[in-house]
């Protein structure tokens, strides 16, 4: 099986042209592979076996009537199991989900499925996408292929893990603060999360609806971007998608490229020795010519805060519909009050409930002005902020995580597992464009380099990890 | 830091059943990310307009016909899913005694 060894989405691409494989046996491949290692990792819920053989003969019938592939056509894809696939159970990692069956495809998997991707299987999260860890499945934690004692991060762990133990070729994740980019990092591969609005959520079990981003996951850069190219667009079910043709792409010359060194990224907190990788990183940059420039994004420590008062007032309303009524887990209580009560309350593990709770309280009468308003106005002040450094520069480095991952079980405090997302907040708020790539790795541990752009920038977000990713290699 | 009363409160609010056990939890959960969220008292936001979202798109139209699926399969799909339905009527637990 020597012929499959670290593939990547464009030498399969080639291999399946070339006939060294067959689409079938491809996705075959996959499929007994994560069969195999799932006890292990536990990073997928279910597979898609079916559909995925499905799509795969249809790729090899093509390629019989020698009919040109398109780059997707054929590649095996995991989904994180809180985007639809029409037929198939989406459980959102929570035991309230855990027999619903998706009455249809999410946009992305429409599209997907267009450019003839195979899907292997949904990946594990945290219930409803809250966590940092993946240890909040209500189907079990997820464990890092780096050290199975620590976690994957999270919310998207599943995913992340699916791309580093190499059980497919690329994944989908969702990314409301941090839950692409920082289990790519913790698991060394790239995660892209894009602008807010480039992708649609129709079809995205909605967590924050002005956060949540559907993103991408792949060995390398130009795998990631191929998902990602093929996932975005505008969709009128999804009023918040913009039309990125429109956007001007900054024309791009390493040569002058001005990237921003934000300094509060890099005080107190922070690990020594991530420290170090993120700075030899940046450093590379210099050495091929960028202009390397010390900014201030004297928010960045109150980001956090805007975070957890914006992100749960979200959840509250958006988890409500879980009524055990028209779908889903159900009390046998014949008392209206007591269904609600009871359903909810054995459905949702902790820290959803903490969630519910948190912004059911700064959503309530008298705590709305000080919290909820409040916490708009200091978002308004972030993205700002961003918007004046990038007029001084053209993108911004920083680190993914404060810390390489950490031991399953060793953050028992939610604000302490919380804090680990205190690098990723900043964009998701801003709702820019920003990836974390694989810079090194720290006691055997991977570390990730964040890379942020200016909003609907994307394309350059990609093409300068694409730039540092080959300056590494050579 | 916030009460076992106000807990008790949210979580009906909330519809989520809490025992005694619990409450003393997440009061205590609750409580330390609200101290932690206070530092935001720390910035002056006397003149700055609060955002919901951040592409600036307002009011976005589309005619309001059935989109994408015109199928009645979809239609049973979503039926199909009621814990307790009659016929195509989802039912409700009795709300009136």
């Amino acid at each position: 099986m020597n012929q499959f060894k670290n593939l990547t989405i464009e030498r399969a691409h080639k291999g399946l042209i070339k006939k060294e494989f067959s689409a079938v046996e491809l996705t075959r491949f996959y499929l007994d592979k994560i069969k195999k290692e799932n006890k292990k990792y536990n990073d997928f819920i279910s597979l898609t076996e079916d559909l995925a053989l499905e799509q795969a003969r249809k790729v090899d019938d093509k390629i019989a009537r020698r009919e040109k592939i398109k780059p997707l056509e054929g590649i095996p894809i995991a989904v994180k199991d809180n985007i639809l696939v029409d037929g198939y159970k989406c459980t959102a990692g929570s035991k309230i989900l855990e027999n619903y069956i998706a009455p249809y495809d999410a946009a992305v998997i429409e599209k997907l499925k267009k450019a003839g991707a195979v899907i292997l299987g949904k990946t594990n999260l945290d219930e409803f996408a809250m966590g940092s860890s993946t240890e909040n499945s209500a189907f079990g934690a997820v464990k890092n292929p780096y050290d199975t004692n620590r976690v994957p991060g999270g919310s998207s762990g599943g995913s992340a893990v699916a791309v580093a133990a190499d059980h497919c070729l690329g994944a989908l994740g969702s990314d409301t603060g941090g839950s692409v980019r920082q289990p790519a990092s913790f698991c060394g591969v790239v995660g892209f999360k894009p602008s807010y609005g480039m992708v649609s959520r129709c079809g995205l079990i909605a967590m924050a609806s002005s956060l949540d981003q559907i993103g991408a996951f792949g060995k390398t850069v130009g795998d990631t971007k191929l998902i990602f190219e093929t996932i975005q667009g505008k969709d009128e079910l999804d009023s918040t998608t913009v039309d990125s043709s429109k956007f001007k792409i900054r024309s791009l010359k390493f040569k002058n490229l001005r990237i921003g060194i934000p300094k509060e990224y890099f005080t107190e907190g922070i690990d020594k020795e991530v420290k170090e990788k993120v700075e030899k990183a940046i450093k590379k940059f210099g050495e091929i010519g960028c202009e390397i420039k010390k900014v201030s994004l004297s928010y960045t420590d109150y980001a956090l805060a805007v975070y957890y008062i914006i992100m749960p007032a979200e959840v509250s309303a958006n988890l409500s519909r879980y009524d055990g009524i028209k779908y889903g887990f159900s009390s046998k209580s014949n008392n209206l009050l007591e269904h609600y009560l009871e359903t909810r309350a054995k459905g949702f593990g902790d820290e959803t409930r903490r969630r519910i709770m948190l912004g059911t309280y700064v959503l309530s009468a008298g705590y709305q002005e000080a919290y909820y308003k409040k916490a708009q106005r200091v978002r308004a002040l972030i993205k700002k902020e961003f918007e004046e450094v990038f007029k001084k520069v053209e993108i911004i480095l920083t680190p993914t995580s404060p810390t390489p991952a950490f031991k399953i079980g060793e953050k028992k405090d939610p604000l302490s597992m919380y804090l680990s997302d205190v690098f990723t907040v900043p964009a998701s708020l801003a709702g820019l464009p920003a990836v974390s790539v694989p810079c090194g790795f720290v006691q055997g541990l991977p570390v990730g380099l964040q890379i942020i752009g200016p909003q609907f920038q994307d394309q350059l977000v990609l093409e300068v990890a694409d730039l540092y990713e080959k300056s590494v290699n050579n | 830091m916030i009460s076992k009363e106000q807990v008790k409160h949210i979580a009906k609010l909330a519809r989520i059943r809490l025992n005694e056990k619990e409450v003393e939890k997440f009061k205590r959960e609750l409580s330390s990310v609200l101290d932690y969220v206070e530092k935001l008292k720390e910035i002056d936001t006397e003149n700055v307009e609060p955002i919901s979202q951040v592409t600036g798109l307002e009011n976005v139209m589309r005619e309001d016909i059935p989109a994408r699926d015109k199928k009645k399969e979809r239609r049973s799909k979503l039926i199909k899913q009621a814990p307790r339905r009659k016929g195509d009527y989802f039912k409700v637990p009795r709300i009136l005694e």
